[in-house]
């Protein structure tokens, strides 16, 4: 379970986030959706505690991000806005690298690296060098790096950017499967059509500020919207004074 | 702990498959030093004793005019050229390069010479060529020992003990031994052991921070649960693995090169076998982490590979600050410069080959200084790395 709770940031005169607060639950997959610019990765990486908020509090699990700092990290999983892998390293290589620093120990690391291989399907590149790997390759690799330690929670910054369609389906496919089996999801997007296909639930976010905080159908009865996508629309459109 | 370890292993195997850092840290780094030292040294060598063997060649006009001179000339080696120019063409000749010396006898030297009155000779050189300088010297001191000589005679004819001439005797005392004289030969050799230490971490310390930003793993890796100290440690620690590799194999070129360059013909010996290059490894291993820690703090405020090399190529030439300032200001190995790091190792390292006696406490003083220095660095790279603008 994450927590946000009246998170500000601000950086210069940009306020990247005013109060912030939403809940993400386990066995669900949340939606942050906005605009580019709305403030999503600035919220996110209060979350997952590489920004410090000016005011408000992360929790994840319980445990406070500022205060528990380490023992929140070893319960969630993260893939931020850029997953760079290294490129020098095989696949395994780059799992392994960051379950040894969440301290797994050899036995159980390699256990979980063989785990990670199966569910996500790296038995063809796993002892490769990553140099090279395509998009999706790539994917897969900092995803399985994000769960090496087997987390409760898993926050995604973009992660179908640059992917192709086969990719994408595939991530949601994963997702969805996480979800199932109890995991608190938190992701961010701009694109409506993901968001609505995969989400429980849909946190809308436009110029620092959160939006609407329901279920997709819900925001579509509440604004009286045909579709989806007008729902979504009306919503941002109300922040921006264009509605 | 544990992740400071697991941080080292990393950087330390990723870079170990890097071909560019392999060839700058291993390869480039240290072996440039040594092959250019060898090659200058054995070059100067042969210069030497190209012209020691040679015989001075001088271009003589009216050499009919003293025959005296003339012979005294060649009974002393001297090739001579016999020619008939006047002031003004021995000057173009020699301008031009077409002559090399030229000594010219004029046509009142016989009657002044007769006359024991100072005949004169001119001796056309050209001072801002090194070679015709030298040749200069060398036959302005034959015509020197021939002028001695006559004057000598001309007091016994005289009834002159000679000896009145001499009022004092000055003897040279040269306490400066074999191994001293190299020193100025090598001199800069404790540069290329520093440069040679720096650019083994070089590219580790660009590639575990600005490189780790460019490719975007930054951030992943900052949102796991390790103190950024541990993080900053290991790739310091790794940096500085690099850096004793590429000292290492710099001493062990430097050791094979000097068994091969033929010093002693220069009236030299290199005090650096096996032994000394180990006390070598040893005075510069205290510079290994300050050298990493200042390389990894500076390139971590950098934003991209490229940003970092342009300020790290600068930062390479910090150690030779002090070096520069020692030759000019002829520094000695004092307590107080021991602690200025690169250039306390500079005179150190300097000692050790002269096999002058080196002071322990300067030796630990040395050290203090540098790792204190190192530890500061360590210690305000973390805090850096602490801070949000970390994520750029």
């Amino acid at each position: 379970m994450i927590e946000a709770q009246g998170l500000n940031k601000r950086f210069g005169a940009v306020q990247a986030a005013r109060d912030v607060s939403f809940l993400a639950r386990d066995g669900e997959i949340t939606g942050l959706l906005g605009a580019n610019g709305a403030g999503k990765s600035t919220a996110l990486r209060m979350l997952y505690g590489v920004l410090t908020p000016d005011s408000g509090r992360a929790i994840v699990d319980g445990l406070d991000i500022a205060g528990e700092t380490s023992r929140a990290r070893a319960h969630l999983g993260v893939l931020p806005h850029s997953s760079g892998l290294y490129g020098n390293l095989t696949a395994r290589e780059n799992v392994a690298y960051f379950g040894a620093l969440h301290g797994l120990a050899r036995a159980p690391l390699e256990q979980r690296c063989a785990q990670l291989c199966a569910l996500l399907e790296m038995d063809d590149f796993l002892d490769r060098r990553v140099k090279g790997f395509s998009q999706g390759q790539r994917l897969k690799v900092a995803l399985a790096r994000a769960l090496v330690h087997d987390p409760r929670n898993l926050i995604l910054d973009e992660p179908t950017n640059g992917l192709d369609v086969m990719a994408i389906r595939n991530l949601r496919d994963m997702l969805a499967r996480l979800r199932d089996a109890g995991r608190c999801i938190l992701f961010s997007s701009h694109v409506m059509q993901e968001v609505a296909a995969l989400c429980d639930r849909v946190v809308v976010i436009g110029a620092g500020r959160v939006l609407a905080d329901a279920t997709p159908e819900e925001i579509r009865v509440r604004t009286g919207a045909a579709s989806l996508e007008g729902a979504f629309l009306q919503v941002l459109g109300s922040a921006e004074g264009v509605g | 702990m544990r992740a400071l370890l697991t941080v080292f292993r990393k950087e330390f195997l990723e870079n170990l498959r890097d071909r560019r850092t392999l060839f700058s840290a291993l390869l480039f780094g240290p072996l440039f030093g040594p092959l250019l030292f060898g090659a200058m040294v054995t070059r100067m060598l042969d210069q030497n004793s190209f012209e020691a063997d040679q015989s001075l060649q001088l271009t003589i006009s009216g050499s009919e005019r003293a025959p005296g001179l003339t012979q005294f000339l060649r009974a002393h080696g001297v090739t001579l050229r016999l020619a008939d120019l006047g002031e003004e063409a021995a000057r173009a000749a020699v301008m031009a390069g077409e002559e090399n010396v030229v000594l010219i006898v004029p046509a009142d030297y016989p009657e002044r010479f007769a006359t024991a009155r100072p005949a004169p000779l001119l001796l056309v050189a050209d001072s801002s060529d090194a070679q015709n300088r030298k040749n200069a010297e060398r036959a302005r001191a034959i015509l020197g020992s021939y002028g001695g000589g006559i004057a000598q005679q001309r007091l016994q004819m005289r009834g002159v003990d000679p000896l009145l001439t001499v009022p004092v005797a000055v003897n040279d005392v040269d306490v400066a031994t074999p191994t001293g004289r190299a020193v100025a030969v090598l001199g800069f050799m404790t540069y290329f052991v520093l440069f040679a230490l720096l650019m083994g971490g070089l590219y580790l310390a660009i590639d575990s921070t600005a490189g780790e930003r460019e490719r975007g793993s930054l951030e992943a890796l900052l949102s796991l649960p390790v103190s950024r100290a541990a993080l900053v440690g290991g790739k310091i620690v790794a940096t500085c693995a690099y850096m004793c590799l590429s000292l290492a194999v710099t001493l062990s070129a430097f050791v094979v090169v000097f068994h091969f360059v033929p010093l002693e013909r220069l009236g030299m010996s290199a005090n650096l076998g096996v032994g000394t290059a180990l006390v070598l490894f040893a005075i510069c291993l205290p510079f290994v982490p300050l050298g990493a820690a200042l390389m990894t703090f500076v390139a971590s405020f950098t934003r991209s590979y490229r940003e970092a090399q342009t300020y790290l190529t600068i930062v390479l030439l910090v150690p030779t600050l002090p070096i520069a300032f020692a030759s000019i200001y002829s520094l000695k190995t004092r307590g107080s410069l021991m602690l200025i790091p690169s250039l306390s190792q500079h005179l150190l390292m300097t000692s050790v080959l002269k096999a002058e006696p080196v002071r322990m406490l300067d030796v630990v003083v040395a050290t203090l200084a540098s790792l204190a220095l190192a530890a500061i660095l360590v210690g305000l790279t973390a805090r850096h790395w602490r801070r949000e603008s970390m994520l750029g």
